[in-house]
């Protein structure tokens, strides 16, 4: 079992570290209890991980209050674009990340569930790259941020109408060992 | 980092508690009547050979099962056929088999399949197999009798992929297609989208959201090892395999942007296939590996465009309205399958690609993902119904269709795998 926990641990450390166009090294996971045999009747024991209640260690606490502690910019429909509103907040953390060269942050972009699960893959990463852009206009380095997009596969309501729509149409921004 | 653990994926075989069962709709116009005889001897299996037959058959809508009177001494292939009392019965084709067992415990099957209309033999297979693989031989035979029956080849014993999803778990499953058989090839508590089968159909590329962003993988399905074929900054997304195996066609932001890029399966060789300043996504190889097909907004709206396979001058192919998305090729290269909203509906269409003649194949609302049968006949589809997903399937004539539904959970993004070689 610990080989597994390895595999997904040096995975994850190579996803986090990345640089801008290096790829995440082509590692090949040996899981030698998962088979897609037919006729396979025995199942593999599950380790039971509890992953809640877990906090978040090493955090600046800084980034958890004020305005820094709002993460959450929304869109209207069809839009990419950054409102008014919302500025501050970007602002906010620009700042921060100027003067913290150290910090990382992870823009994930999302959609409301309408159309195309790959387009809307796209359309996220619109979402998400707009904020990374002024992030950098505003004194973010390139290697502080990266964009990223979740579609419409994580949506924060499961409802199927406008109300849940426009939370969903969103990027959210999280510093490293938020994700 | 400990919330990396959340993304902890295993694999392992699952019970047949939450099997998809399947629905036929609709059905063609003129369907072969067809007798298929209880095999003599199949109560040695579980669920014989003959009731599996019968229902591939049905389920194809090209073939219309008749009932068929028990017969004592039971029937068997070497048993004389009546010609004439058939023909009362209005039976265009007939099969009779049996089963025996050995006495290594295995089993013999042996069938023979007659068209009563000539009077004649069209010939039968002996298959010998263990106990387990007795729906798959049934497969083949359903795959025989349709082969010398209609001249298309037989899918019935070929492999879906798709993703269930209940609560926050996510499965990348496969079955036969008929639902029957599932296995679960990846479990995981993040998004798994976009299955595509390599054209061996050992192997499949998708994209999973375990890193917190989506990354593609390729999964060997005999031995559950997977290899990262895309993880750069930024999204990693829309495999498709090249049909000779060699290369993936994938959607990536690493330059800003979703543009499409070519890379080995092993995630070496990566090259930059467009150049646009807007979405270049869900590229698709034509059959002959010579075009791609993509969806791309440079015009303006979500439209498909297709370009040469290493790149070049891209062609616009969908016209109307301002969202078609999701192209797929038929085997032939003939038809053209997508997505396209129409008011507020998103629907699978067709369009024939020599004279660009479009038709709308299904009358539901939500589709997704369209997929089609390695022989091209059927498309395979996600859309919702009563508020479930759902996978369904539609003749790529439009005429039949089917349901597929799970007795739990949320199931989309399927893949018909190819034909097992």
């Amino acid at each position: 079992m610990r080989a597994i926990w390895i595999a997904v641990f040096t995975a994850g450390l190579a996803a986090c570290s990345s640089s801008p166009t290096e790829q995440a090294p082509a590692g090949v996971e040996d899981r030698t209890s998962g088979t897609a045999k037919p006729d396979t009747t025995s199942t593999t024991p599950i380790a039971k991980v509890d992953v809640t209640g877990t906090g978040i260690t090493g955090q600046d606490p800084a980034v958890k209050t004020g305005v820094l502690a709002q993460r959450s910019i929304f869109y209207d429909l069809d839009q990419y674009d950054i409102k008014d509103q919302y500025k501050p907040l970007v602002e906010a953390h620009a700042r921060y990340l100027r003067d913290n060269p150290g910090r990382k942050m992870l823009v994930q972009g999302n959609t409301d569930e309408r159309g195309s699960r790959e387009y809307n893959i796209s359309l996220g990463q619109k979402r998400s790259e707009g904020v990374k852009k002024m992030l950098l206009l505003l004194g973010a380095r390139e290697d502080q941020v990266e964009s990223v997009s979740l579609g419409e596969e994580k949506p924060r309501s499961e409802g199927h109408d406008e109300t849940a729509w426009s939370q969903n149409r969103r990027s959210d921004v999280l510093y490293q060992g938020e994700y | 980092m400990r919330k990396l653990f959340a993304a902890f994926l295993f694999c392992f075989a699952t019970a047949a508690a939450a099997q998809l069962s399947i629905e036929v709709t609709g059905a063609g116009a003129q369907r072969i009547p067809i007798a298929i005889a209880p095999f003599a001897g199949e109560g040695a299996l579980a669920q014989g050979i003959s009731a599996i037959v019968r229902a591939d058959l049905e389920r194809s809508g090209l073939f219309r099962p008749l009932e068929v009177p028990v017969a004592n001494p039971p029937l068997t292939e070497a048993s004389g056929v009546n010609y004439a009392e058939w023909r009362t019965r209005q039976a265009d084709a007939l099969v009779q088999g049996s089963v025996a067992a050995r006495p290594d415990g295995r089993f013999e099957v042996r069938f023979k399949l007659f068209d009563i209309v000539k009077g004649a033999d069209l010939s039968g297979v002996a298959y010998t197999m263990s106990r387990q693989q007795a729906r798959t031989t049934a497969h083949r035979i359903a795959d025989f009798v349709y082969e010398k029956l209609t001249g298309e080849k037989g899918v019935f014993s070929t492999r879906i992929a798709y993703v269930v999803k209940r609560g926050n778990r996510f499965e990348l499953q496969i079955a036969d297609a008929d639902g029957a058989g599932e296995e679960t090839a990846l479990a995981s508590f993040e998004p798994i989208i976009s299955p595509a089968w390599s054209p061996d159909g050992r192997r499949l590329a998708y994209v999973s959201f375990e890193n917190k962003k989506p990354v593609v993988y390729v999964h060997s399905l005999a031995d559950g090892k997977r290899q990262v074929a895309a993880n750069f900054k930024g999204s990693n997304s829309a495999p498709a395999w090249a049909p000779d195996g060699s290369r993936l066609a994938v959607s990536l932001s690493r330059d800003g942007g979703s543009q499409i890029f070519s890379v080995s399966p092993d995630g070496s060789n990566v090259r930059r296939l467009t150049q646009s300043a807007g979405i270049d996504t869900e590229p698709v190889f034509s059959p002959d590996g010579q075009t791609l097909y993509f969806t791309s907004d440079r015009g303006g709206s979500a439209q498909i465009y297709r370009m040469p396979a290493g790149g070049g001058e891209a062609q616009r192919v969908t016209f109307d309205g301002t969202y078609n998305v999701s192209p797929r090729i038929s085997p032939d290269g003939r038809l053209l399958a997508f997505i396209a909203r129409n008011g507020g509906k998103f629907q699978v269409a067709t369009m024939d690609l020599a004279n660009r003649q479009t038709q709308i194949l299904t009358d539901s609302d939500k589709d997704e993902s369209p997929s089609f049968a390695p022989n091209g006949r059927m498309i395979l589809l996600a859309t919702v119904n009563g508020g479930r997903g759902v996978l369904s399937a539609v003749s790529s004539d439009g005429r039949i269709k089917q349901r597929l539904s799970l007795s739990a959970g949320d199931v989309r993004e399927p893949a018909w795998g190819p034909y097992i070689k």
